[in-house]
Formats: structure tokens, C-alpha cells, sequence
């Protein structure tokens, strides 16, 4: 039997998990494990600026492939910069393993140097954690991780491995598990037969149904069965934030994205539903607005594959907890069995009446804000121009605020995997280091990552990351000198007391900031060159571009609802509301 | 309303902390909780008293299922069951009238004088809360020293049970 250090195990264990690419820092109790890295090619290092990007990458590699990422941090300060990471794919369900190191297990407690509990840090915000104590474990809890973490709803899993564990010259037999299995841990597949058929039922007696999806279908890689479903009924479709993707974007049937700032048509429809068939979505305070004002004809039908994200903030008249893609396809064949259909007088009359809400104060049927013209550079427009250039074809990265509602409003995404945002934690920095992800995963496709120069302040470091490891991103950077969202509410909020949220001029020159790192910065000021610019930088295939685009100070991002209201109580614009 | 919650996890280090951090997280209290290995000393079986209605029983227990150490959940409220808790309580008793009462005191809750001095009787009692709670305040004219309860234990009435 194969003899090796724990150093070593770890390294080959990831190989054996089908680990291609790890996003890490070294530091003093990751040095055997870095060692180990040294010495193998088959598991690819990208070294980062920052931790908090290691896992943000990750991440971004996750959302983008469905595989597990991957990142390797040291203990101490290491471990903590990689928590906001790790609670960012936390809240969105994206499976992760984040391997740390730990001092030796002789100096745990003893406030050693470079030590933190980093099961105890981690604890709230992750799928699970394990502390490896001897080298003949760190094999099959390598194996668990990855299994944990990619099955059920899938989640982000700590490995914490003291140095003295992955000691060079303690080796001991190399064995990884052929399977996995745990009797505590056994997640759940197949929704229950009977509830679905009930499902079906409710669901083709509706009058006025809506599809909810969410990032559930995304993970779950459901798209084919949800069009199939969608299109065997002819049922408007609208998408969460996470979900944005999993129904095609230009389709006919997609009324857009609902919540806060969904479109007027798709949170009118929940409104006045009669049936809401929500899947791998989980009702959360973004989407709902007031939960005693929600909904209040519905019978609600929800999927999910984790039970505890059913009848959590809205009760379901039918629960169902299964994966998105089992219980659709179960729904599909018993929907084709049935001989009841659709009662189709009342889904044309349904229909009627969502076109009508669309021409109405649709942000699709007609422009609801003032288009850009000369030096005023309208927001929309410029994500409407990156629509354009990439053909739609972009996997689109985002960071937190204004700019990440414009993009998910009108960069229409056909396909799944494609938007990649950091939807429940809200992670400022998040974009660049999930675009280097997305670009890793896609050498060949355009990654563009739109942020603003709050965000890309947070982990603007990972320019110099796109250099050394060759990750030609392009960032579309919305400068509106102010932390736009932040602004937007002190505007609507607080008599327009701007509490720390302009920058003055302070703001670095970000042209010379990308040249200073190699990369090729661009600075638009007119709209006029918005397109040649944005097509000249989306034309330098192995360079990173910069495109910093001065917008309008003034805009906000509408539909919003009204806060305290019901899902329909918009604002659509400054002066007008539903 | 009370809920006994009745728990059967992996005995490895940091199952109880995700337990009682899960609490905290979610913001449920935690009223009484006691643990122990069971019979297999892979388990440990852990019991916890908390406050809720239906909602919020059902989160509990669907969030305890969801730790991955975490084996069977189960909330004994919602059927018959039998709680006991184990309380010592150390009472001053330098007065012989106090001696006598209190001896007699302890007989009627069916409990044990454990141990003796001069100036104290250990008073061991086991039952359910309420009986304990009752005990107390039946004593406490005659000064309680020190109290020491073991939180709930619970198990299921009939054929019901939890293992694995």
C-alpha cells in the first residue's frame, strides 16, 4: 500500500475528488500542503490577492460549471479574510470546499500564532465542518466534503487541518473511498408520488397560474424540464434574482424577474394569481414584500429539495421536497398521463390581462426612463449596449447595489449559469473574483464582470490575479462617483442626506489604475462612443479591459416595491406608483 | 407551549456546539438542555426544552434534521411521553422543627435525603419540571442554599422509540 504525509494526501485526495483547480494563498500552516502542490501537476493552483477572493472564485468556477470549487487557505487571518466568501456560497446553496490550516493540533487553545477557531468561526455559515486530527482521516473526510457539499442543497464545507497532521515525514497508507456513505446524513431525492399528483392537479385547474423559479433550478441544473412544463401548459414564467437564466429571458412566456425590483407584470401576476407554482425558490423578504399582504388568492404549490426552506416564510398549501429536476420530470410524464388540460378560455383571458400589465408599465414593451443622451449616460443603456455587443452570449459577473439590478433587469439571460451574483449574502467584491472563476471555467467565452466603483474597490487586487494567472475578464464599471443604492434610499428615504455615500474625488483613476496592472483601461464620458468602445474592448480577446463609464448620478432603479405593501405596490418611476 | 425535543447524533466533537449554535443562529431559546452517550457510544442522545407554537416546533425540528450530525429529531410533545428531571437541592436545616418538616416534606414528593450535617440536609428529587418546581416552592420558606436541576429527559410512551 501506497505510503504518504498528510502534506501529500491532501493534494492527492483532491485529484481523486476530480479536483482540477484550486483558488488559494499560502501562509505558514498551509506550507506542507503548499509543498505537496509543488511537487504534483494534476491539481492547478491559482494564487489571489486575498482570501475572500480564493473563495469568491471558487465560487464563480461553481455557479458557472456546477462543479465544486475549490480554495486552500492558511490558518489564522487566512481562514477569517475567506468567512465572507464562505457565507456569500452559504446563502446561495453553491457548493464549495475551503480547506484551511490550522496550527498544530499540540498549539490548538494556546492562542498560538496565526490561530482561530475556524470550525467555531465558520459554524453558522456552513453545510458542515470538520476538524482533521490524524493524517489516516484526512482521505475520506476530503471525500465526505465534497460529497456533502455537492449533494442535497448543496453548500459550502470547511476542512480544517492542523500543520501537524500534513507533517512531510509521518506517512501512513494512502486509501480513498470508492463511496460515501453516512448514516446521518442521507439527503432526500425523489418528492413524495402522491403530492405531486395533487400538484398537477392544482396546477392544471388554475386560472391565472405563474411559475416562481428560482436559484433551485439553476443548481439543479432543471432548465429543460421547467421549459417543458412551462411550454406543455402555455403558463407565464417569472424568475428570482438566483434564478435568472433557468427560463430563457426572450421567451414570450417570461414576464421577467419578481421582488423588490422585479417588473410590474411578473409581481402583478403573483398578486392576482390564483395558483403559484414555486420552485427550488424560497419566499424570501426580497421577493414577498409584506407577508400579510402576499398573495392573497393563491394556492401555493412549492418544491424544494431542502424542507426547511418549505413553509419557512409562507406557508404551502402542497409542500414537496425533492430535487427541481426529479419532481418536474415525475410532474411532466403524470401531466401527459392525465386527460384533464388547461382550461384554455381562462389562461387566454390570464394572458390578456399579463400583456395588458406589459404594454402598461412593462420595462420590456417601452423605455420607462430618460434616454441617454450626450454626456448623460443612462445605466440601462449601458447594459442594454453590453446585451448588444456580446450578443447575449456573456456570462455576466455583478457585484451589490444599483448596478446589479439594471443588469439583471435588462441583460435578458437565456441560459442557466450565465448570471452569476451574489443574490442572499449581497457581497460587494464579489464580481471580479467570480468573473476570474467564470473565466477559467470559459477561456473562449466573454465573462464581463459589471460592478461600480464601490464594489470593485473591495477587491480590486484581483486585477493583478487576471495577470498572472491569464484571465482576460472585462469589467464594466458603472462610476456614478456614489454608492448608488445606498444614495437611492437616503433619496427616497432621508430627505436626500447623502451619510457617507458620495466619494467626492477621491476615486482613483481607474484607467491608469488597469494600466498600472497591464491591463487596458478605456474612460466613457459620451454615449455617442459607448458602442465602438464597448465593442474595441470586447474584441481584445486575451486582455483585460477596464471600461469605466461615468453614468447618470441621478438614476434609480425602478420598479421598487413600496416597503410594508404587497408584491404590486411599485414605484415605477420617481413620481409615479402603482 | 413547551416542546421536548429529543435528539440522536453522531458522538464527535463540535456536534453539540452546531446544536446549540443553531438555536442561537435562529433565534430560539434553548430552556433546558442535557446530553449524554447512549448505549452506543457512537450516539449521543441529546434532550432540549424550548417555547413555540406548531411553526415554529416544526422550523425547529426541520433545522435540527438539516445538521448533518444530527441522526433522528423528534418532538415529544406532540405525542405521549414521560419527562423526568433529576434536581439536588441543598437546604439549611439547623432548626429541628425545619428537620422534621422537611423530612416529611421530601417523603411526600417521594424524594431522598442524600446527604446529612449539622447545618444542612441534600435534598435529591426527580420528576417531572412541575413537581420539582412544586417541591421548591413547598421548601423554600426554609431556606434554599443551592439548587441544581439536570434539565429534561424524555422519552416516548409505548412501542415508539429512537435508535438508530
Amino acid at each position: 500500500m501506497e505510503l504518504l504525509s498528510g502534506g501529500d494526501i491532501v493534494i492527492r485526495a483532491l485529484k481523486d475528488a476530480g479536483v482540477k483547480n484550486v483558488w488559494g494563498y499560502p501562509g505558514g500552516a498551509a506550507l506542507h500542503i503548499y509543498d505537496a502542490l509543488y511537487r504534483q501537476d494534476d491539481v492547478y493552483h491559482l494564487l489571489v490577492r486575498h482570501e475572500q477572493a480564493a473563495v469568491h472564485a471558487a465560487d464563480g468556477f461553481s455557479r458557472a460549471t456546477g462543479e465544486v470549487g475549490t480554495a486552500l487557505v492558511t490558518s489564522g487571518p487566512g481562514a477569517t479574510n475567506a468567512i465572507t466568501g464562505i457565507a456569500t456560497a452559504y446563502m446561495d446553496s453553491i457548493p464549495l470546499v475551503v480547506i484551511s490550516g490550522q496550527v498544530p493540533l499540540t498549539k490548538i487553545g494556546q492562542d498560538a500564532f496565526q490561530e482561530t477557531d475556524m470550525v467555531g468561526v465558520s459554524r453558522p455559515i456552513v453545510k458542515h465542518s470538520f476538524l482533521v486530527t490524524r493524517a489516516e482521516d484526512i482521505a475520506e473526510t476530503i471525500a465526505k466534503a465534497y460529497y456533502i457539499a455537492s449533494t442535497g442543497r448543496p453548500g459550502p464545507v470547511v476542512v480544517d487541518i492542523p500543520k501537524d497532521v500534513t507533517d512531510p515525514s509521518h506517512k501512513v497508507p494512502y486509501i480513498y473511498p470508492r463511496e460515501v456513505k453516512m448514516r446521518s446524513y442521507q439527503p432526500t431525492d425523489k418528492g413524495h408520488r402522491g403530492q405531486i399528483k395533487r400538484a398537477v392537479k392544482i396546477l392544471i385547474g388554475a386560472k391565472r397560474p405563474i411559475i416562481y423559479a428560482g436559484g433551485g433550478v439553476v443548481i439543479d441544473n432543471a432548465s429543460e424540464q421547467l421549459i417543458a412544463l412551462a411550454k406543455a401548459l402555455n403558463y407565464p414564467v417569472t424568475n428570482t434574482l438566483m434564478g435568472l437564466g433557468c427560463y430563457p429571458g426572450t421567451d414570450p412566456q417570461y414576464l421577467g424577474m419578481l421582488g423588490m425590483h422585479g417588473t410590474f407584470e411578473a409581481n402583478s401576476a403573483m398578486h392576482h394569481a390564483d395558483v403559484i407554482f414555486a420552485i427550488g425558490a424560497r419566499f424570501d423578504d426580497r421577493v414577498t414584500n409584506d407577508l400579510d399582504k402576499f398573495c392573497p388568492h393563491a394556492t401555493i404549490i412549492h418544491v424544494d429539495v431542502d424542507p426547511t426552506s418549505v413553509s419557512k416564510n409562507i406557508e404551502a398549501h402542497i409542500p414537496i421536497v425533492g430535487t427541481c429536476t426529479s419532481v418536474l420530470e415525475e410532474m411532466l410524464a403524470i401531466n401527459k398521463d392525465l386527460d384533464i388540460k388547461p382550461d384554455t378560455d381562462a389562461i387566454a383571458e390570464w394572458w390578456t390581462q399579463l400583456d395588458q400589465w406589459r404594454a402598461d408599465k412593462g420595462i420590456y414593451t417601452a423605455s420607462r426612463y430618460e434616454e441617454s443622451s450626450g454626456s448623460c449616460i443612462k445605466p440601462q443603456d449601458v447594459i442594454k449596449m453590453l446585451y448588444k455587443v456580446t450578443n447575449g452570449e456573456a456570462i455576466v459577473t455583478s457585484d451589490v447595489g444599483q448596478h446589479q439590478m439594471f443588469a439583471a433587469q435588462y441583460y435578458l439571460f437565456d441560459k442557466p449559469r450565465t448570471w452569476i451574483n451574489s443574490g442572499g449574502l449581497g457581497t460587494m467584491g464579489f464580481g471580479l473574483p467570480a468573473a476570474m472563476g467564470c473565466q477559467l471555467a470559459f477561456p473562449d467565452k466573454d465573462v464581463a464582470c459589471v460592478t461600480g466603483e464601490g464594489s470593485i474597490q473591495m477587491n480590486i487586487q484581483e486585477l493583478s490575479t487576471c495577470s498572472q494567472h491569464k484571465l482576460p475578464v472585462k469589467i464594466i464599471n458603472l462610476n456614478n462617483a456614489a454608492l448608488g443604492m445606498v444614495r437611492q434610499w437616503q433619496d427616497m428615504n432621508y430627505s436626500s442626506r447623502y451619510s457617507e455615500s458620495v466619494y467626492e474625488d477621491s476615486l482613483p483613476d481607474f484607467v491608469k489604475l488597469a494600466e498600472a496592472y497591464g491591463h487596458v483601461g478605456m474612460k466613457i464620458t459620451h454615449i455617442d462612443e459607448l458602442e465602438t468602445k464597448m465593442r474595441e474592448c470586447f474584441a481584445m480577446k486575451d486582455r483585460v479591459v477596464f471600461m469605466d463609464i461615468d453614468i447618470d448620478r441621478s438614476e434609480h432603479v425602478y420598479p421598487m416595491q413600496r416597503p410594508g405593501g404587497s408584491m404590486n405596490d411599485l414605484w415605477l418611476n420617481k413620481t409615479e406608483s402603482t | 407551549m413547551k416542546r421536548i425535543i429529543s435528539i440522536l447524533l453522531e458522538n464527535e466533537s463540535g456536534a453539540l456546539s452546531r446544536v446549540v449554535g443553531l438555536f442561537a443562529q435562529r433565534g430560539y431559546n434553548i430552556d433546558t438542555l442535557t446530553v449524554a452517550p447512549t448505549d452506543d457510544d457512537t450516539l449521543s442522545r441529546l434532550t432540549l426544552t424550548t417555547q413555540g407554537d406548531d411553526h415554529m416546533a416544526e422550523q425547529i425540528v426541520k433545522q435540527l434534521h438539516k445538521l448533518i450530525d444530527t441522526i433522528k429529531v423528534v418532538d415529544l410533545t406532540v405525542g405521549p411521553h414521560i419527562e423526568r428531571e433529576l434536581m439536588l437541592v441543598k437546604i439549611k436545616a439547623t432548626d429541628n422543627g425545619v428537620r422534621t418538616e422537611l423530612k416529611s416534606c421530601v417523603e411526600i414528593f417521594r424524594g431522598h435525603i442524600i446527604d446529612v450535617t449539622p447545618a444542612t440536609y441534600t435534598v435529591q428529587l426527580a420528576g417531572d419540571s412541575d413537581k420539582l418546581d412544586a417541591f421548591i416552592e413547598a421548601v423554600r420558606e426554609m431556606g434554599i442554599m443551592e439548587v441544581v436541576r439536570s434539565g429534561v429527559s424524555g422519552i416516548s410512551r409505548g412501542d415508539k422509540f429512537l435508535r438508530v
